[in-house]
């Protein structure tokens, strides 16, 4: 006997992660879609993939600090580097399995949060938008000036991730299965994003995550009622950075090469642009926010050749494939804002509601 | 000594665009509460459309400034009816956002018009020099402070006299009281959008003026004027211009001597300097040396 949707007798059943017997059943088959995908497309779209779970990681990231505790963050590229140069130092320089450089990539990240914590304490809004955004030139400068670890200006190598013999970006060789690199890669992300996603859904319905959402919607009156704000915020900052630095080292492994200009102002609008796109404050919206923001650049790509008005030189004036590329996502984070604000989660959430409710949707 | 005093100048001259930049963030932000990301695209808008009004239209510099103001206020107007209209009441992080995806999409629709080239502006004051004692001065660097001068003074009448003034500052402070107490909030945007828009048309020349020329990586030197009006802070037009002298001066001075005298701490220290000490002054004074402070309530 199935209730209606939203009605609940128990808390814990209101937020539970699988509320029905319909959840579980789609959960079931997204997991086999998950584990068929890259034996169905091909690499060109599994790259897609690929990238949108590694975006997705470091947009749930910033969802947790923007969405949910409503700190304004335009650094977030800074920490997707600071991972990115730790998977480089250390499984690249001292030659660690994974297992050691991806967690520690997130820790390093998450003591910078801690670190850039009080000044959100002392910053309110915009104050701490810029400073977020000083983050950014700071990042750039230092991953350029340390070129014992970061290589300088050029950039270096980030390794594949191993443990032992199992290299994860090369299945097919370490196991003897008939995988290719973007198989494989997609395989070893996939897990992560699962991960990433359940341990933010948690914290979201769990006490911290609600002290984030009080703290985001009234900050004094979150005090008033006992939340410790410094420290949620501290932990807030701490979270968001964890899962930026992981994103970020897996990111480096996954492209083998970065330079200091691949976590540029632009990356972290990027990210915002995720959320704002997929929705501010959900989780299951920054992983549809990844997704929009990786494809539509790819879309671009594929269709501009049968664009008369698009200039295939890409160089001097005239609309290249860039320009068109950058005035959508332009008009994107505009229009989403302006027409959506609750993103493709709320065009999720009013679809479902619409049929739900059928026939008496008004 | 003299190069002390030289490289000062030259500070003081970096400053003074920096300070036209600021005023620029200052307008919007007294009136809307908003920092303008697409600021800088307006500025390379407002200069490329002097440049277009001069090299491709003929007309002498002393009409294409006035006219591609006019016309700047007219696209601030365009932007803030077609969109920020839309925006009012809603999270002012979403309304920064707004002024971001702007501010890319105005990038590319200058860099699709006019490519990547770099042009001269044609402002008449060019490369000529004079000499100050054994200081040498670029004459424009004295336009630049000269138009700096003339329009704090005019915002700082027009913020302190004028009723449209009176109306932006206090539909900052609180919008919904000011529609309470019958301020038109909208014309209140559309005027902040167009003076915004002329004022970075004035800001746009002189950055893109001797000895930088017109290019669209222009638009980037708003992100170096950021420290600038946040140090001031962000609602002080008076903060606006000591930020940016004061900014430019330690950028300018950083640069000539951090090579001889810290050499460690590797290139272009001079372009973290200025957030590195807006930070610095953040944390000491969370709203900049001469913001106003925010009184919160539950």
């Amino acid at each position: 006997m199935s209730r209606p949707a939203g009605l609940h007798t128990r808390y814990d059943e209101e937020i539970a992660l699988l509320r029905n017997r319909a959840d579980r059943i789609w959960l079931a088959l997204l997991a086999v879609i998950l584990v068929a995908t890259p034996f169905a497309i091909d690499d060109f779209w599994l790259s897609v993939l690929t990238f949108t779970a590694i975006s997705a990681i470091g947009a749930i990231g910033l969802n947790l600090l923007t969405g949910y505790t409503g700190q304004v963050s335009l650094g977030h590229a800074f920490f997707l580097g600071l991972g990115a140069y730790t998977a480089a130092y250390l499984g690249g320089d001292l030659g660690l399995p994974v297992l050691v450089w991806l967690p520690a990539a997130g820790i390093l990240g998450a003591l910078a949060g801690v670190l850039i914590g009080p000044f959100a304490l002392r910053l309110k809004g915009l104050y701490l938008a810029i400073v977020t955004l000083g983050l950014v030139f700071l990042g750039e400068y230092l991953f350029s000036n340390l070129r014992s670890i970061t290589g300088g200006p050029q950039g270096r190598a980030i390794p594949s991730p191993r443990i032992g013999g199992l290299n994860f970006a090369d299945l097919g060789a370490s196991l003897g299965l008939p995988f290719d690199r973007e198989q494989s890669f997609f395989l070893f992300v996939v897990p992560i994003l699962v991960v990433a996603v359940v341990a933010a859904k948690n914290v979201v319905r769990s006490r911290p995550g609600r002290a984030f959402q009080a703290i985001r919607d009234r900050e004094i009156a979150a005090s008033i009622i006992g939340v410790d704000v410094a420290r949620y915020k501290v932990a807030a900052f701490a979270l968001s950075s964890f899962y930026a630095a992981v994103a970020g080292a897996l990111l480096g492994s996954y492209v083998r090469h970065v330079t200091p200009g691949s976590f540029d102002l632009f990356v972290s609008i990027q990210f915002v642009a995720m959320i704002i796109v997929g929705g501010v404050g959900t989780v299951y919206g920054s992983v549809f926010g990844a997704l929009f923001i990786v494809l539509i650049p790819r879309l671009v790509e594929q269709v501009s050749p049968l664009l008369p008005f698009v200039d295939p030189s890409g160089s001097g004036a005239g609309v290249t494939v860039f320009t068109l590329n950058q005035i959508i996502f332009g008009v994107l984070i505009v229009g989403f804002l302006v027409a959506e604000p609750a993103g493709l989660a709320g065009i999720w959430a009013r679809l479902r509601t619409y049929f739900r409710s059928w026939p008496f949707s008004y | 000594m003299t190069d002390l005093l030289q490289l000062t100048v030259q500070g003081l001259a970096l400053g003074a665009v920096y300070a036209l930049v600021a005023l620029g963030f200052v307008v919007i932000y007294k009136a809307t509460a908003v920092i303008n990301f697409a600021h800088g695209e307006l500025m390379l808008l407002g200069a490329y459309l002097v440049y277009a009004l001069q090299a491709e239209a003929g007309l002498p510099f002393a009409v294409a400034l006035p006219a591609a103001m006019g016309l700047m206020a007219l696209v601030g107007f365009g932007i803030e009816r077609a969109i920020l209209r839309r925006m009012v009441g809603r999270p002012t992080f979403s309304v920064v956002m707004i002024t971001i995806g702007l501010a890319i999409v105005l990038r590319q629709m200058v860099t699709a018009a006019f490519g990547f080239d770099s042009r001269l502006l044609g402002d008449p004051w060019g490369s000529s020099q004079f000499a100050l004692a054994d200081v040498r001065l670029n004459v424009v660097s004295v336009a630049t402070m000269a138009a700096s001068a003339i329009l704090f003074a005019l915002f700082f009448v027009f913020f302190r006299t004028s009723r449209a003034g009176v109306a932006m500052r206090a539909t900052a402070f609180d919008q919904e009281a000011a529609l309470a107490v019958g301020i038109p909030v909208h014309r209140v945007y559309a005027w902040s959008w167009m003076i915004a828009g002329a004022t970075a048309t004035v800001a746009g020349v002189f950055l893109a003026a001797f000895p930088s020329s017109l290019s669209p990586s222009l638009g980037f030197a708003a992100f170096r004027a950021f420290p600038a009006a946040i140090v001031g802070g962000l609602d002080s037009p008076g903060g606006a211009i000591v930020g940016g002298l004061a900014i430019g001066v330690i950028e300018v001075l950083v640069q000539a001597y951090q090579p001889l005298l810290l050499p460690a701490l590797g290139t272009s220290v001079h372009v973290v300097t200025a957030y590195v000490l807006m930070i610095a002054v953040l944390m000491v004074r969370p709203y900049g040396l001469f913001g106003t402070k925010e009184v919160e309530r539950v």
